[in-house]
């Protein structure tokens, strides 16, 4: 506000509203920034979400829990694999169903693959916001489409996978799975570090992101953030690390957190843990066990989902999802549907912060701060 | 470093992929669709068919709606063939499927207890209509079980063994014990 008072001591001067979206190729989907300008200077901003909502809560209180699997793949429809092991994982913790070691470890490959998946196409899109149109984007498509034929190949979809089952998978994975990994492992460092000399030291990236949209730490746990946006800040939190869930705590990886919590902390952590994640999969890959592939409890389960009940009570089940911390909350009555389904979705709790980061800056880091949070509006929405 | 270095540094790299795609397939990624098309992966799913074993009146639906239950959009619509005298018979006399509503998630094949649903990989299906066009029938989803040993190699074996296993334990049981009912003459075909 002090914007204003200095400029109306010389002239008279009105702020400007302008609708940012919904229909606007920066906003990554259907999300409005009502935002109030003073000149080219941000001193209000009003995030109007909804325009996606599909009623995912409500729907899965009417139907089996199976049912609600591949509706979990198009909450964020970028990482539907990492989307599927939360449900997962909090069906098996209502139900206390064990989980095959085999399965254990195709879910953490799988979840480490969304997570390359998510950070490559992320960095690509916040490349394009900065007005670096599609060259680095296409250079991360052509990445990640490997990994999406690997998708395909397992799980049959290249997207809306729904590939997990409580339990286990659905069907195990094929026979030119692991020197698929292998491949994908040897090669992804090599692309990561072409990328990083295509952007890391460009210095109209660096001119452009540095020192902008800074979130402090104390607004960053206050606000609730998680995972990236959360770490770049300089806060180490990691559901992977803290939870240990699945078995996360067999693998050797570090967790990288930034310094001053702007944008270029938030890109280049991105790519710090794409290169962890590399690692685990290494590891995982070395690991993995012959076996079965889903428990029986789970398969019978699997074949009849409308005969599948959970016990009175309810459970709550975080994942670290490449967004931050994806969570489930179910409450069960005892029948074979849900009677509350609620999602803690990641990008929805870390996109509060947008107009603290915005506020004193121009339109133009508006629009970087909104690509550097990292939403996708399927699961802001739900 | 000067200043702009990074930017040259990153130009450089721009300008190798500008080159190299003239002779390096993994930098030139793009598949030209209509005329080229990548190979079809085994487990790709798209929408449901119904399989038949040698001619299409040999359906293997037994018409139990499990799949229809079970759909979580609920795009499956199933009524049950009756004889003259109003008695049900094990066999649909409309199956639809509204592609239109279909998500293409495969929890009708995972849970038919009778191999008789399976995702196809036929994908181009445009239509002018919006509603009718799309609403697949029973005779629009027949497709043989050679087709299905066509596109699922893999997957067809697996249920090919395990039917197969299926009838002979059918067989030895009837070979024991003799069934109530004698077996009643082939229906006649209706639609």
């Amino acid at each position: 506000m002090d914007y204003a008072l200095k400029n109306s001591e010389t002239l008279e001067t009105q702020t400007l509203e302008v609708n940012l979206g919904p229909q606007h190729p920066s906003t990554h989907g259907v999300f409005q920034m009502n935002v109030i300008l003073e000149g080219e200077t941000i001193v209000r901003l009003k995030p109007v979400m909804g325009y996606l909502h599909r009623n995912h809560e409500k729907l899965a209180e009417n139907m089996s829990y199976l049912g609600s699997m591949p509706f979990t793949d198009r909450l964020d429809y970028i990482c539907s694999m990492t989307n599927n092991f939360a449900y997962a994982t909090a069906v098996e913790k209502m139900a206390n169903m064990e989980v095959p070691e085999r399965a254990q470890y195709i879910r953490i490959i799988m979840a480490e693959l969304t997570r390359l998946v998510n950070h490559t196409l992320l960095i690509g899109f916040l490349l394009n916001d900065l007005g670096a149109f599609f060259t680095p984007v296409l250079y991360a498509f052509r990445e990640r489409e490997k990994i999406l034929d690997l998708f395909e190949a397992v799980a049959g979809s290249r997207m809306m996978c729904n590939y997990f089952r409580f339990g286990g998978l659905k069907v195990d994975v094929t026979g030119d799975f692991i020197p698929h990994v292998r491949q994908i492992i040897n090669n992804y460092p090599k692309f990561l570090d072409e990328f990083e000399e295509l952007l890391s030291e460009n210095e109209i990236l660096m001119a452009r992101c540095q020192n902008v949209g800074i979130i402090s730490k104390d607004l960053a746990i206050n606000a609730g953030l998680s995972g990236p946006m959360l770490r770049a800040t300089g806060v180490p939190y990691d559901v992977r690390k803290i939870d240990h869930y699945s078995i996360y705590d067999r693998f050797k990886f570090r967790v990288p957190i930034g310094e001053k919590g702007d944008v270029y902390d938030r890109y280049y952590i991105r790519i710090l843990e794409m290169r962890e994640s590399i690692k685990i999969l290494d590891q995982a890959i070395k690991e993995i066990p012959e076996g079965e592939f889903i428990s029986k409890t789970g398969a019978v389960a699997a074949k009849t989902p409308r005969n599948f009940k959970l016990p009175k009570g309810d459970a709550y089940s975080r994942i670290e999802a490449p967004k931050g911390e994806l969570g489930f909350y179910l409450v069960s009555d005892g029948t074979t549907k849900p009677y509350r389904y609620h999602v803690r979705a990641p990008s929805f709790i870390n996109l509060t912060v947008l107009e603290d980061m915005c506020l004193g800056y121009k339109v133009a880091d508006a629009i970087i701060n909104l690509g550097s949070i990292d939403i996708v509006l399927g699961e802001v929405d739900r | 470093m000067f200043f702009g270095f990074g930017v040259l540094k990153g130009m450089t790299v721009t300008f190798k992929n500008f080159v190299l795609s003239y002779f390096s397939k993994e930098r030139l990624t793009t598949v030209q669709y209509p005329e080229e098309r990548l190979p079809e992966k085994e487990r790709f799913r798209n929408f449901p068919f119904l399989i038949y074993d040698n001619k299409p009146e040999d359906l293997r639906c037994v018409s139990c709606d499990i799949c229809a239950k079970e759909c979580p959009p609920k795009c499956i619509t199933i009524v049950r063939d009756s004889d003259e005298a109003g008695k049900p018979l094990k066999r649909p006399k409309v199956f639809d499927i509204d592609f239109s509503i279909c998500m293409n998630c495969g929890i009708c094949e995972e849970v038919c207890p009778f191999d008789a649903i399976f995702m196809d990989h036929e994908f181009e299906l445009a239509e002018y209509g919006r509603f009718e066009d799309l609403n697949y029938h029973k005779d629009d989803l027949l497709k043989s079980n050679e087709y299905f040993a066509k596109i699922r190699p893999h997957d067809a074996a697996e249920v090919d063994a395990r039917l197969a296993e299926k009838a002979k334990k059918e067989a030895a049981a009837k070979t024991v014990a003799p069934p109530a009912v004698p077996p009643q003459p082939p229906q006649p075909q209706q639609n």
